[in-house]
């Protein structure tokens, strides 16, 4: 059992550290205007260099947009970053290990990648100088660009300044295909990044405290439980009453158990760690599309796997119906397939980031209220109707956190219940 | 314009919620002793109905 956990744990940290997120600071709209108007003057790439960008103007889409995105090290308090391993590829140059406190807060390069907003970027451009390098900064323009559809759309492209020159540079590889705005890029980030390190603290305070449960029911057998056992004992009888006994059905549901409550707790978990808003919780976990994919894909493996002749055969070939609807029913039953899990990533992945951008966009209100700090009145007004409504936030958030972990659980349980069903030939009239 | 799809999403997914605690209730009402049942279920379809808004919001946002 203990084993399948840590498969479990151990695939998803794995999976989910290949940068599958498609939240990167690249798809944050900087509502930087004058890199725009400079840019609509026909100036050629790159122009931005030179330019002092340092504007003190509080940007509250690109601040929270920040905030909910992975990064390469871990913002702490104020100039306080605790370092992050970067592991990366890029073809043709190899593997590159280094810690993130290399770079000095962004202002070095090295071998060709550059700290962007706490993101890794990497230089294409091979003359680029390798080795360490003093870099002037990073710069930001908006272009109008020709997508797919021969549209157009405006797109953020970020510069690395080297003595007054310009080079482009590229975000890391995303598996989503450009829908997201990602794509493959000239490397991969394979990084212990933010969400991964407060992912393995998840499964590490999980491991710990599920230990402690486990000796407790080895001590306590047959008695009343005590300690730590106790305060979890309601959680599982609530996943068996609630979840899995009613879902999957008398006969099979202990053989889902395992599964079902590693999504319920890990999910709960996460959502937990990161309403904590400083170090080591603030990482949005759960809001990342790579690791709500991850436990999808999960769910979507274990419930096929487990199907029965019965399963399949609604799917394919639905019984009881005339011939001519089957012709209609089997495209979207074998949608719906696929439909189900993505709904599972998209609603978990909504729920979480939706949460954190109200309370990053209250807190906010500070900044907004009180004119980047010239408004006195305006930050305390700010600060008390920011600090009440993230206070009431918070409380709904606790809420989410508890419910969306659970509808995750009841929904793959009720997923795999229709997999293992077992239909009488007599109800396959109806 | 994706704003506006956005909103108008979340709508639908207020007035779906809103009807499915509207009935909720009233069947606790009829039956309190049916009081898990119900509510099991509801969160389940509320969760459904949340999904079908939650694709309309992120299909709105990406379309900008």
């Amino acid at each position: 059992m203990n084993f399948r956990y840590a498969l479990i744990f151990t695939a998803s940290l794995f999976i989910s550290a290949f940068s599958l997120q498609a939240q990167d600071h690249g798809s944050s709209h900087d509502q930087d205007h004058s890199a725009l108007s400079h840019e609509e003057h026909g100036d050629h790439e790159g122009s931005c260099c030179g330019q002092e960008e340092h504007s003190t103007e509080y940007d509250p889409v690109s601040t929270v947009m920040h905030h909910i995105a992975d990064a390469n090290e871990f913002h702490i308090w104020k100039d306080v970053h605790m370092p992050l391993p970067c592991i990366l590829y890029a073809p043709g140059q190899g593997w590159s290990f280094f810690m993130s406190s290399k770079f000095h807060h962004g202002t070095l390069a090295l071998d060709g990648y550059v700290l962007n907003h706490g993101r890794v970027n990497r230089v294409a451009d091979p003359s680029f100088p390798k080795g360490e390098q003093h870099i002037d900064g990073v710069c930001h323009e908006a272009r109008m660009v020709l997508d797919a559809k021969g549209a157009e759309t405006e797109k953020d492209f970020y510069f690395v300044c080297l003595d007054g020159k310009p080079y482009q540079l590229d975000p890391p590889s995303t598996l989503d295909g450009g829908v997201l705005g990602g794509g493959l890029t000239s490397f991969y980030d394979f990084s212990i990044t933010k969400n991964v390190f407060a992912m393995i603290l998840a499964s590490i305070l999980l491991i710990l405290v599920f230990s402690a449960v486990r000796k407790g029911y080895a001590r306590n057998e047959g008695k009343a439980p005590s300690g730590i056992q106790s305060f979890f004992e309601p959680f599982f009888l609530f996943v068996k009453d609630e979840v899995t006994l009613p879902m999957i059905g008398e006969k099979h549901y202990e053989r889902f158990q395992p599964f079902i409550m590693t999504l319920f707790f890990f999910i709960l978990f996460c959502n937990l760690l990161g309403l904590i808003p400083f170090f080591p919780g603030s990482a949005n976990i759960t809001g990342n599309l790579g690791v709500t994919l991850t436990l999808a894909v999960f769910a979507f493996i274990i419930t096929n796997i487990n199907g029965n002749k019965d399963y399949w055969e609604h799917i394919f070939w639905m019984p009881g119906i005339p011939a001519w609807v089957k012709f209609i029913l089997t495209p979207i039953e074998i949608l719906s397939v696929f439909i189900k899990p993505f709904a599972l990533m998209i609603r978990l992945f909504a729920n979480i980031s939706a949460g954190h951008i109200i309370i990053l966009s209250l807190i906010g209100l500070i900044f907004v209220f009180g004119q980047n700090g010239e408004n006195i009145g305006g930050v305390f007004a700010g600060g008390i109707v920011g600090g009440l409504f993230t206070a009431f936030m918070n409380l709904i958030e606790l809420l989410v956190a508890f419910l969306q972990a659970f509808i995750f659980a009841i929904l793959t349980a009720s997923y795999i219940g229709a997999a293992v069903e077992e239909h009488h030939h007599e109800e396959a009239h109806h | 314009m994706g704003a506006i799809g956005a909103g108008i999403a979340a709508l639908g997914a207020g007035l779906g919620v809103g009807l499915i605690g509207s009935r909720a209730m009233e069947a606790i009402a009829r039956q309190p002793e049916a009081v898990s049942l119900i509510q099991r279920n509801m969160i389940l379809t509320a969760a459904l109905v949340e999904g079908a808004a939650l694709f309309g919001i992120v299909v709105g946002m990406l379309a900008k």
